[in-house]
């Protein structure tokens, strides 16, 4: 990979030949990729998309077709089988309720991360460094471990079943805080706040005319990134939601368990879980690309 | 806080009070109440903005693993009239329990299959994705497609893939002349199978982590080594590679943390098997294993006791970890 530079090459070194310039100085080839490197990106993409696809076609059959002659185009039953997911599991139910959990989970989340964030990364308080200190420590500990106690603690007070017990382990995250504190750390100038002091600003209104639409961006990367992890959560609510009341994943999972499985009715509901993501991911594709190359974490 | 000054002169004559900080020592006597209140403001806001995370957490987090290794000293079981004390029983079971090893060795197992094939692909797609491509944002889009997608969906998906008699994976084995493979039924197999779905899930998320580090490399390097007449194949490995080790680090720890919780798919990779991990739990994983023991067999005293070991092999490798990061940041030219 040699580089490409529009800055003046060391005196040493020989006169390259002119190259194009480009607005935006961040290629290290010295030309256009070949035919190779689209040939091998493509093929790892369509790898990727081949599972999403296979489960529409399936999706788009009947059990007997299906077996019978293992078709590689989609036919014209998706909505027959789509139908019959309606009729198994509590689909719309299941959709709503994961759009009120993940709702939920990423406004609290968001805006509670963004308050302790400015709190450690602005202010000056007793502690701030030990109790930071605590935040990171705690990034690394898998808080899936403690659900057996969360579960008997909500066995016991008759909250099992119910989407808060689902919700509520979820309300905060140590990776929200320390991501909020780093982003506001640079994004936010100190003099800026100083001067909103100056003039008389009680500490939340600086928080909210001068911190916060400074920080509208990171916010924005971790709601998206916590609405997703929200959405794909599956061990906790398996174990404290039931068929009658379940999210997403758990009704998929109740779909599947069976002692003979129809795949088409199976993949014609992990195709109808899929669509909305889909769709979420092609509007904020961009954002989540942008996120994950600024240093986001697994949660 | 624009409350009107209370003495009462000829509005706007009066200049203001200088505002001043928490730290400026006035004398007695000036102490105007709204000064006090400000005062106030400065010195409990901060413990007001982070209270929210440290209660909650205390409670969501913090309680419930501690309250974890409490319940694994008892004889805990669901629905039972009393819970006899056994002291560290649980453990000494736990670690003669051939189960409990199997499921280790599958978690690792299935871990490392999943974890070196994914690195090394993911530096390889970053640098590819690190050309002047046509659409950049699209391609980079592309390769994430797998990370958005709902896990349970698709482990579902490619527990069909996988089939024995009908997958489509054993239609293409057999088309190249091989015998057909019992994904399920075969522990080696079944480990591959379950590694397979955690890479096509992972390896486009990493691979941008990857290539933001590369991108974060200064060109003048690249320059310097072009001069002095380095293939592009030995700057990768002189150059790309040693820069990358921090972020390579950084990749592999998390995918630790988060390989060795590996749940959703050996659960649903079988729709037969359920929580067992195949026939004779060939590929049960300890977090499974866990989940059987406790919400199956109600045995929540035992489950407690492995929920803690696994938590132990977790903060032992992040540990280790961070050893090794910070020998590498202190000793690296970087």
């Amino acid at each position: 990979m040699a580089t490409i530079t529009d800055r003046p090459a060391p005196s040493a070194a020989p006169p390259k030949p002119a190259k194009r310039r480009r607005s935006k100085a961040v290629s290290l080839s010295e030309r256009r990729p070949g035919f190779t490197v689209y040939g091998i990106l493509i093929a790892f993409i369509l790898g990727s998309a081949f599972p999403f696809y296979w489960s529409f076609l399936v999706a788009s059959h009947d059990d007997a077709t299906f077996t019978a002659e293992a078709p590689l185009l989609p036919g014209g039953n998706f909505f027959v089988n789509a139908g019959r997911v309606l009729d198994t599991i509590p689909f719309w139910k299941a959709l709503g309720n994961s759009v009120i959990v993940s709702g939920t989970v990423t406004v609290s989340v968001v805006v509670l991360s963004t308050l302790a964030g400015f709190a450690f990364a602005k202010l000056r308080f007793k502690g701030r460094g030990p109790l930071m200190v605590f935040v990171v420590a705690t990034l690394a500990v898998p808080t899936q471990l403690g659900i057996i106690p969360l579960y008997m603690v909500m066995a016991e007070y008759g909250w099992s079943g119910t989407l808060g017990a689902v919700i509520v382990p979820n309300l905060v995250t140590a990776f929200g805080v320390f991501w909020m504190r780093q982003y506001i750390a640079d994004a936010v100038p100190d003099e800026l706040i100083e001067a909103a002091r100056m003039d008389g600003c009680s500490m939340i209104r600086t928080f909210w005319h001068v911190c916060l639409p400074a920080v509208r961006p990171a916010a924005a990367m971790l709601g998206i990134f916590t609405f997703m992890m929200s959405w794909n959560d599956f061990l906790w609510p398996l174990i404290v939601l039931n068929a009658d009341n379940p999210t997403m994943q758990v009704a998929l999972e109740k779909l599947q368990s069976g002692y003979y499985v129809d795949k088409t009715l199976v993949l014609a509901g992990t195709t109808m879980a899929t669509v909305p993501i889909l769709i979420v991911f092609l509007v904020l594709g961009r954002q989540i690309v942008a996120g994950i190359m600024q240093g986001a974490v697994k949660g | 806080m624009t409350t009107e000054l209370s003495v009462a002169r000829g509005r706007g004559s009066e200049p203001r009070p200088p505002r001043r900080d928490d730290n400026d020592d006035i004398g007695p006597g000036k102490l105007s109440w709204r000064y006090r209140l400000t005062n106030l403001d400065v010195k409990v806001s901060p413990y007001l903005y982070i209270a929210p995370f440290f209660v909650l957490f205390a409670a969501v987090g913090l309680f419930p693993l501690l309250y974890t290794a409490y319940i694994s000293l008892f004889e805990w079981e669901l629905g039972a009239d009393e819970q006899p004390f056994v002291g560290i029983d649980n453990y000494s079971t736990l670690l003669a329990d051939s189960q409990f090893w199997n499921a280790m060795v599958n978690t690792f197992s299935i871990f490392a299959i999943s974890t070196i094939p994914q690195v090394i692909i993911a530096v390889l797609l970053a640098a590819l994705l690190n050309t002047a491509l046509r659409g950049r944002t699209g391609w980079r889009m592309g390769v994430l497609l797998p990370y958005v997608a709902s896990l349970v969906a698709l482990t579902i998906i490619f527990g069909d893939l996988f089939g024995v008699q009908y997958g489509t994976i054993n239609n293409v084995v057999e088309f190249f002349g091989f015998d057909r493979i019992d994904w399920q039924a075969e522990r080696w197999w079944s480990h591959v199978a379950i590694a397979t779905m955690v890479n096509w899930r992972w390896t486009g998320y990493n691979a941008l982590i990857v290539l933001a580090a590369m991108q974060a490399i200064p060109r003048d390097v690249y320059e310097a080594a072009w001069v002095d007449g380095a293939s592009k194949a030995r700057q990768f490995f002189s150059i790309t590679l040693p820069m990358l080790r921090p972020t390579l680090i950084f990749v592999i720890v998390t995918s630790t943390i988060g390989g060795l919780q590996i749940f959703t798919e050996p659960l649903l990779f079988s729709p037969s098997a359920g929580a067992n991990g195949g026939a004779t739990n060939q590929y049960q994983t300890v977090v499974l294993y866990m989940y059987q023991a406790g919400f199956q067999s109600q045995d929540l005293g035992y489950a407690s006791a492995m929920a803690w070991v696994l938590f132990i092999v977790i903060i032992a490798i992040a540990g280790i970890n961070f050893l090794l990061t910070r020998r590498l940041a202190s000793s690296g030219e970087a």
